[in-house]
Order: C-alpha cells, then structure tokens, then sequence
C-alpha cells in the first residue's frame, strides 16, 4: 500500500493505492487520525480510485477516523471507490454513513 | 462429495503472507472459472479466516504454522444425489479456540470498527463451518460455482 498526500485550499487529500490489509492498515490508520485529531484539518479526502483490495480492518480504519471526524467537527469525504472498496462497503453496510463522492471534482465541491 | 486437491500451502503466521495468499486464490478460482465478484468474495473470505487466526488464535504472535488445503469440488449429477461444482478451502491452525460468542457476528446497524470479517466471510461464502480436530482450529469454506449466464454483474463494474 502506498500512501501520497497533497494538500489543496488547507484541506488535505490522501491518494491511496495497493491492498489495505491486515499489514498496511495500521499506516492508513495513523495518517488519517494524524490529519483529523493531531492537526485537526477541517477536511480530509480519501482518493480509493486504486485500491486493489480492502480487508475489516482497512474498514475498521476508515470508521475510526469518521468517529474522529465527527468528535472534532471535521469532514472525511472518500471518493472514487474501486471495485473491491465499493463492494466491502456495500457488505458492511456503510456506504450511507460515509460521504461517498463518485470523482475528486465532485468531493472538492462539497 | 467428489473432490479433488488443487492446492495445500504451508505459512506462518505473519500479515505479509496475507497478500501471498490472495494472489494465488485469485489465480486458483480464476482457473476454476468463478466469476470475477466471486473471484473477490473467495479471496476476501480466506484473507478474513487468515486475519482473525493471526490476530485471535495466534494472538498476533509470528512465525506460527497454518496450513490452507483447496479442493476442487467435482460436479455429479448421477441418481445418487447431486452436487454441485465449486471450491472447497480447509483452514488449520493450532491457536486459541475461538470463543463461541465471537462466531455469532455482530449486528450492522452498529456502526464501530471491528467485528465485520466474519460477517464477510459469512455472507460471501456459501458455507462457513468452525471446527476443532486433533487439537487443531479447522474452519471449512464452501463455494460453489454459478454459470456465467446466472451470474449478476455488481455495480461499479
């Protein structure tokens, strides 16, 4: 798993690429609670556009950081779901509790 | 139930294996021609078996044995009885038994982290049986194959 970050407009966005798996979670774990707790960015966004796999505990990742975003009154916003991501969130039944964006320019907008 | 081996590995207990694991079931179906979502949901459902033996059996402890054994299941229609093609995938370690509680699930509509990977595994996978033989954890996974002209397309793709 790769993590890139950019920040744009003081907002930052991971893009993330790669299996986020039991070994690699942990990492995408630490950068989002990093940017939601630590530095409490008003805006965070998930670019999944080139997540080959997630497992529960990349999921259990990403609920951890909504929990964080909704403690400290800061949006995580994901957008661009692969295949495999849009899946496991239909299989979880999360998709409605995420802001889920199809593309960047959509989530950006928002 | 006909069947005949397809595979066997032997690994240890540490996450890096984990990826290992997934690429050669996705080859493995693919030669058993699933279909790609059920490619995915096989892959997904040992990668959770494997996740929850290194983290519950294992405790998160390296370098301890599992074994992973795939059959072909063989179609046979004969008047004997029916059964249907697919892929059977035995799991062994020799970990922590699993808490009979824990292999209850969880309710959904309880939003916290943790908890879904053996909701995945349970709602992928056609069979989902938890055992113990010779002072070993088994878990039992089925799969069958579905024709390719009774297979729905899942959104996204």
């Amino acid at each position: 798993m790769q993590i890139a970050s950019r920040i744009s407009e003081g907002f930052t966005i991971f893009d993330i690429s790669g299996d986020i798996d039991l070994a690699h979670s942990p990492q995408m774990r630490k950068a989002l609670l990093g940017e939601i707790k630590e530095k409490r960015v008003p805006k965070v966004f998930l670019n999944l556009k080139n997540v080959r796999y997630i497992d529960s505990s990349g999921i259990a990742s990403l609920v951890e950081g909504l929990k964080a975003s909704r403690d400290t009154g800061s949006r995580l916003i994901l957008y661009s779901l692969s295949t495999s991501v849009r899946e496991v969130m239909q299989l979880s039944r999360l998709q409605k509790i995420f802001e889920i964006f199809e593309d960047e320019q959509q989530a950006l907008a928002s | 139930m006909a069947s005949e081996l397809l595979l066997k590995l032997h690994l240890q207990s540490n996450p890096e294996a984990l990826c290992l694991v997934r690429a050669t079931l996705e080859r493995a179906t693919e030669l058993l021609h699933f279909q790609a979502p059920d490619s995915r949901a096989i892959v997904r459902s040992v990668d959770e078996a494997l996740a929850n033996v290194l983290r519950h059996a294992y405790q998160s402890q390296g370098n301890l044995p599992i074994e992973i054994t795939c059959s072909k299941l063989l179609e046979n229609g004969g008047a004997s009885g029916s059964c249907k093609a697919g892929i059977e995938i035995l799991l062994e370690d020799s970990g922590v038994p699993p808490n009979p509680d824990e292999l209850k699930g969880r309710s959904l509509e309880d939003i916290r982290p943790g908890g879904l990977g053996l909701h995945f595994m349970k709602q992928s996978m056609d069979l989902v049986e938890f055992g113990r033989k010779n002072g070993k954890n088994q878990l039992r996974m089925i799969k069958y194959l579905v024709p390719a002209a009774f297979a729905t397309k899942p959104e996204g793709e």
